[in-house]
């Protein structure tokens, strides 16, 4: 393999205040190449929309990158570079599109404005130069006629509409990569697969790679090639996604994916994962997902597993790889025998 | 209820504006609209203090002057010197604000004990203090000083606005496309504080009128033989028993004034905010 687009090494993301500190972002790797989609899964406070962030430095005080954390992009580690520097980076070689299209667009500014402004930071275009840029990259995101719709603000529009004037803003300078967080939660299940698909589309025009965060597994059987799973702040399982959806080797992965209705299997329930993801101030010791695992034994209390290889370019953060009989003894695990939610 | 209340903001607001406008031209076609030149003393005896009439509305003063006249022209002043003093309030107000609210931290919190500081000091002694180290005050100077002491309301507004505008996602967004901190500072988070700025321009100048007239009345702002709606007021001062019509036209244009500044500025508040807005456009539409 090539030298990839993307490589972060060892990230960790910490928040510090008095109570203590959040360690959000735990020691997370992982690595996308050009061209390439990278779905990075988790639920709520696993990490994945911090790890995000931090990829673009958006982290805000109390948050930090810690020292010894790499974030290389296309060789250059982006923790080195000043302020400056940084900002070239941003929206240029990488752009980000962000959950909620309706808080993430300035009321006050017209759509159009609001692209042209990307071109206006990174490059020398006249305003009516940026602006033709910004009409054109409309189109391009499907909207009709892009020119009318340039000159309205955001609350005239639509959630799809604003999810792709987002995307128009994200690449109207072609960047390298797209990191996407969430961006289709916040909209109509419809209305999700036009975004997908234009989204796909776009990839294969332009020629990015993509970095997907998602909570749905549906999205990432979709469009990913490569799946990162976070959990507890940490990277618990990586695979190809065909390798992933037929040998799902962490508890987790394999809670997330019985959790998922499927076509054509009968199903009265879903099933859950019993507990919470733990408070990222206090990860336990041992395996962070431990209390919520129905494999779990007394070495996943004493010591934290490292990522086992387990197969072809797959890797999983789980002691059953060192002993794969225990799959066998599954018992109710402790969050559920402790909540008795379930 | 609440639609009737709304309309009847609305209408104040409509009949301030129709009064401040009227105000406004008269002021700046003060030569026009003036029957006499203000400052001519044309009989200091025999015209001296004239009660109203016909030839003279508002009467003359003890310098045979035509009081109108004076009026008109003092409004020039007393306008000019509240409009000059509130903008420069405001853009004091709205960069200290904001500074202090985009950079935060220590930085912010030095920035906004100065100003619990300057609001600690009664705005008037503040005013009378500074003023009366000057003889004869050029009027420049009194509109920089009204302006550079009525800025410290604005800035804790404008502070905390910023505070909460720059958490919001757009303002991330706008960092994720690379934008510097003063460029999301003017363009992405000031104009969304617009509202708030012109509701306390409109107050402002209300307030900044009445100062004024206040300052010229105790001989500390607008120097004779110009004349403000206060010094007019103060040249009638000790004569209020027999010519009481010096002082009242000047003192009732103030009282106007400063009542449509302020109800347009209510008014303003209420339409700019969006909470207030939105109810009042859902009780239009039902």
């Amino acid at each position: 393999m090539s030298e990839p687009l993307l490589a972060v090494r060892d990230l960790r993301t910490y928040f510090r205040d008095r109570e203590g500190i959040a360690r959000a972002v735990d020691g997370v790797s992982f690595e996308v190449s050009r061209g390439e989609t990278v779905a990075v899964v988790g639920e709520s406070g696993s990490g994945k929309s911090v790890t995000a962030l931090s990829i673009l430095r958006l982290i805000r005080a109390p948050g930090a990158i810690e020292p010894g954390s790499t974030i290389l992009f296309e060789g250059r580690d982006l923790l080195l570079l000043d302020d400056a520097e940084m900002r070239t980076v941003r929206g240029n070689r990488i752009a980000m599109i962000f959950q909620e299209p309706m808080s993430a667009l300035n009321p006050v500014l017209t759509v159009g404005e609001q692209i042209a402004e990307v071109m206006r930071v990174h490059t020398s275009a006249t305003r009516h130069e940026a602006w033709e840029g910004a009409v054109e990259m409309l189109a391009l995101t499907g909207i009709a006629s892009p020119r009318e719709r340039a000159s309205e603000y955001p609350h005239q529009l639509s959630g799809g509409m604003r999810q792709r004037v987002m995307i128009a803003m994200a690449l109207v300078l072609r960047p390298d990569l797209l990191i996407a967080d969430e961006p289709t939660t916040a909209l109509d299940v419809t209305i999700q697969a036009q975004i997908l698909e234009l989204l796909q589309r776009l990839q294969q025009q332009l020629g990015m790679a993509v970095l997907l965060i998602t909570h749905d597994l549906g999205v990432v059987a979709e469009v990913a090639n490569r799946v990162v799973v976070m959990y507890g702040g940490e990277v618990v399982e990586r695979a190809s996604v065909a390798e992933l959806f037929a040998h799902p080797h962490h508890p987790y992965t394999e809670g997330l994916m019985s959790a998922m209705p499927r076509l054509g299997r009968q199903t009265d329930r879903l099933m859950t994962i019993p507990g919470v993801v733990p408070p990222s101030t206090a990860w336990p010791g041992g395996c962070r997902f431990r209390e919520r695992c129905s494999y779990s034994w007394e070495r996943c209390a004493t010591q934290h597993p490292p990522l086992h290889i387990v197969g072809t370019e797959h890797e999983s953060r789980c002691h059953l790889a060192a002993e794969p009989l225990r799959r066998k003894a599954q018992h109710i695990p402790l969050a559920a025998a402790l909540g008795g939610s379930v | 209820m609440r639609a009737h209340w709304t309309h009847q903001v609305m209408r104040r607001a409509t009949i301030a504006c129709v009064v401040l406008l009227a105000i406004v031209v008269v002021a700046v076609l003060a030569p026009v609209f003036s029957p006499y030149d203000p400052i001519a003393q044309p009989d200091i005896i025999g015209l001296k203090n004239l009660a109203p009439s016909l030839s003279h509305p508002f009467g003359t003063d003890s310098y045979s002057r035509d009081v109108l006249s004076r009026c008109i022209y003092g409004a020039r002043i007393s306008l000019s010197v509240a409009a000059l003093a509130t903008t420069i309030a405001i853009t004091l107000g709205t960069l200290y604000g904001a500074i202090a609210g985009y950079v935060g931290g220590i930085t912010d919190t030095i920035m906004m004990r100065i100003v619990d500081a300057a609001l600690a000091i009664p705005r008037v002694l503040l005013l009378i203090a500074i003023l009366a180290l000057w003889n004869g005050l050029p009027l420049w100077l009194l509109v920089v000083v009204l302006g550079g002491t009525g800025w410290f309301g604005l800035s804790r507004m404008v502070r905390a606005q910023v505070l909460s505008l720059r958490e919001l996602d757009f303002v991330t967004a706008a960092r994720a496309v690379g934008a510097s901190g003063p460029r999301i500072l003017l363009r992405h988070i000031l104009p969304n504080v617009v509202p708030t700025i012109i509701v306390a321009a409109t107050l402002g100048i209300g307030h900044v009128i009445i100062l004024e007239a206040g300052l010229s009345y105790l001989g500390l702002g607008v120097q004779p033989p110009a004349a403000s709606w206060g010094s007019i007021i103060q040249d009638g001062a000790d004569q209020l028993g027999s010519a009481w019509w010096i002082s009242l036209f000047p003192g009732l244009l103030i009282v106007t004034t400063a009542i449509a500044c302020n109800s347009l500025g209510d008014a303003l508040r209420s339409a700019l905010d969006p909470r207030e807005s939105s109810v009042a456009m859902a009780e239009l539409d039902s």
